[in-house]
């Protein structure tokens, strides 16, 4: 039994025993406990605990099986991380066509997240590249599923948070690249009505777009940050990447605080380098500034942080994201690190899958406790009243009765869950009462 | 180009070597019990930048099969100049305690296989004048503890076998390492409650490849194993057999 933390909120972790696979070709533990597959845990909730269970670590299938150079096709072992698909593929001018804020998440994590990124608008999510992937069962199947072979199970496996069995084998469609670079530019905002003006324009040719919104800013400020657009670009020939660091300890009270907190904010809106008109970025800072250090997520200190990333539907964006905004600076429990991005209108693939038409809020909060859940039931509510969802990848509390709004289609896909499978978050928002 | 023979290809510390001879462009052949988990690990090793991964099935406790395999390995690559020795077994220690056949069996998997193999290379590198032999034996060989004596006196065994055949063959510009690491985050060591001083294979694997580089005779890994070991090492017999390691 471990005590570690094992998601990436660093919230108390459950008793649960994890048991590594070496290969892809070893079989399910034999337990009577269930199952639930283990990447990097990056996952910021309790979507990859599994209380009283048995975590399948992946990290041992952690092998290349097969690149195209020409078709840009490769096919990995699920452990893989996209970082370690980066370091293959990029020197010859190939790229994951969906990327997520960290390159340290398993080929089958993105998968069962059917994660997304800043091209959302033009590429869609994880599991629109995915051409196929091998699924074994608890009952000793390995199933090849794709798009035409065993349709259904391969639509409630993209997002399915790997309950539906374990991924050992995938198969995707990277995008070309002329090489690491991004350039593209970066701008201030004054509030949510320029944001999503920036938005509108900025899509038709950039393909990453993404905001940075200041959260203590009230009033007339509400809604203000920093809007960031690229494209991947020629530049200098360097195969020089950045050098990281790591946070090396877990300070005693989180580093966030209402104080540290609009003073951080109002120096980063207001530095000169948040405007820039022609930036050349490295690909690691553009899209992963946080991977820089190793373990910041210890920055919260230890009682560790939620995170709350909700989708709200175009129409009434503006208005449910400038309430929410208002709500959160009001409190004074927020925090630096938040994100504001348009979805496209590309219908995900996944049963399950999160992003929809809309706009993506996603900002963490230090766990303070009562106060802390207390406005993240507020936020709920009203994500809830505008008809928009929470993604389970970031989330250690939402209701029940929430969870089954956000995810009408939720009986229909447990019928997919493997019956040996299963987490603390799906056994929190389907097996509990709804009150 | 280095031409690698790897015997016990498929236990972690030998395979996260094989990515960092492959990252340098080294050509491999692979040896070891399971031909689906060895062509999935030549497949990787190719696309990570391996010149060329090979595969041979074998048990390394057939001790008179390593004469062909030789033979095999230095066709199939074009010659031979090193060889990376990682096949073992962690002794269940009260079973080969109590059991003189098992004892025996773990001493022919852990300490005869390696000693037949480095002789057979050791003549042909001796023969071709150069080569290099790293042999993976353990801490647990520096002192012989209640808790794995027999792992332990058969690693003990391949140190001392190896530190010889380092003296004879290093004039004949032949380097034989030998590799002691300590904990290691393995599948082998699954069942281990893990501590600080447990290593990864990835890290094992890069001081491996460095040694080899550089002819170092005797690779501690990770570096801080050799002063917990001198001090070890130095206990008077007295007090150590009162100890509860």
């Amino acid at each position: 039994m471990s005590r570690q933390a094992f998601s990436w909120g660093r919230l108390p972790a459950p008793e649960q025993r994890l048991i590594k696979l070496a290969s892809r070709f070893d079989a399910l533990p034999t337990t009577t406990e269930s199952l639930l597959p283990y990447g990097l845990g990056r996952s910021y909730g309790d979507s990859c605990l599994n209380s009283g269970g048995v975590l399948v670590g992946t990290r041992g299938l952690d092998r290349y099986i097969a690149f195209d150079r020409d078709s840009g096709v490769i096919e990995v072992e699920a452990g893989v991380s996209l970082g370690e698909i980066i370091e293959l593929t990029l020197p010859q001018g190939w790229f994951p066509a969906a990327l997520p804020g960290t390159r340290f998440v398993t080929v089958g994590g993105a998968i069962a997240n059917d994660v997304h990124g800043k091209n959302h608008h033009r590429a869609g999510s994880f599991g629109h590249h995915l051409l196929g992937f091998e699924l074994l069962r608890s009952d000793g199947q390995a199933l090849h599923c794709s798009p035409t072979a065993n349709a259904e199970l391969f639509a409630a496996t993209i997002g399915g948070l790997g309950l539906t069995g374990l991924i050992r084998r995938a198969s995707l469609q990277l995008q070309r690249v002329p090489g690491p670079w991004i350039s593209g530019s970066s701008e201030r905002f004054g509030s949510l009505a320029e944001f999503f003006a920036l938005s509108a324009e900025a899509e038709t040719a950039s393909a990453y777009t993404v905001a940075w919104i200041d959260s203590s800013a009230t009033g007339a400020n509400t809604g203000r940050g920093i809007f960031i657009r690229g494209n991947h670009a020629e530049g200098p020939n360097s195969t020089a990447t950045p050098k990281g660091i790591r946070l090396p300890i877990t300070p005693p009270q989180s580093l966030i605080n209402p104080l540290t907190l609009a003073a951080f904010n109002a120096l980063y809106y207001w530095r000169p380098a948040a405007v820039a008109r022609d930036a050349l970025w490295h690909w690691q800072p553009f899209f992963h500034p946080l991977d820089a250090v190793q373990e910041w997520n210890r920055i919260y200190g230890p009682r560790g942080f939620y995170q709350y990333q909700c989708v709200v539907p175009m129409q009434d964006a503006e208005t449910v994201i400038g309430e929410m905004l208002q709500r959160i600076a009001e409190s004074r429990l927020g925090s630096f690190l938040v994100v504001l991005k348009t979805f496209g209108s590309m219908a995900a693939r996944g049963m399950m899958s999160f992003p929809r038409p809309g706009a993506t809020l996603a900002i963490d909060f230090p766990n303070r406790g009562a106060p802390t859940l207390a406005l993240l039931d507020a936020l709920d509510a009203l994500t809830m009243a505008a008809d928009g969802a929470v993604y389970p990848a970031k989330d250690a509390r939402m209701s029940p009765t929430a969870f089954r709004q956000y995810f009408p289609q939720w009986q229909a896909f447990a019928r997919h869950v493997d019956p040996r499978f299963s987490s603390s978050f799906w056994r929190r928002v389907t097996e509990t009462e709804v009150t | 180009m280095r031409r690698i023979l790897i015997m016990g290809a498929t236990s972690a510390i030998a395979e996260a070597t094989a990515r960092e001879f492959a990252a340098l462009g080294d050509a491999l052949f692979l040896v070891g019990r399971n031909p689906d988990r060895l062509t999935a690990i030549a497949d990787d090793l190719r696309l990570r930048g391996a010149a060329q991964a090979e595969t041979w099935v074998m048990d390394a406790r057939e001790l008179n099969a390593y004469p062909a395999l030789l033979d095999e390995a230095t066709q199939r690559l074009g010659g031979l100049d090193t060889a990376l020795i990682a096949h073992g077994t962690l002794t269940d220690q009260i079973a080969a305690q109590a059991s003189s056949e098992m004892m025996l069996a773990e001493f022919q998997t852990n300490a005869l296989s390696h000693m037949v193999l480095c002789t057979e290379l050791g003549n042909r590198f001796e023969a071709q004048g150069h080569g290099c032999i790293a042999v993976i034996s353990s801490v647990a060989g520096d002192r012989g503890r209640q808790s794995n004596y027999v792992y332990g006196s058969a690693k003990a065994a391949v140190t001392a076998f190896t530190s010889g055949l380092r003296q004879r063959l290093h004039p004949k510009g032949v380097h034989v390492l030998t590799i002691k690491p300590g904990f290691v985050d393995t599948p082998m060591t699954a069942a281990f409650k893990k501590g600080p001083l447990w290593a990864t294979p990835a890290t094992v694997a890069k001081a491996i490849v460095k040694a080899v580089q550089r002819g170092k005779p005797v690779l501690y890994t990770p570096w801080f194993w050799w002063p917990i070991m001198q001090i070890i090492k130095n206990v008077p017999e007295a007090i150590f057999r009162k100890l509860k390691l």
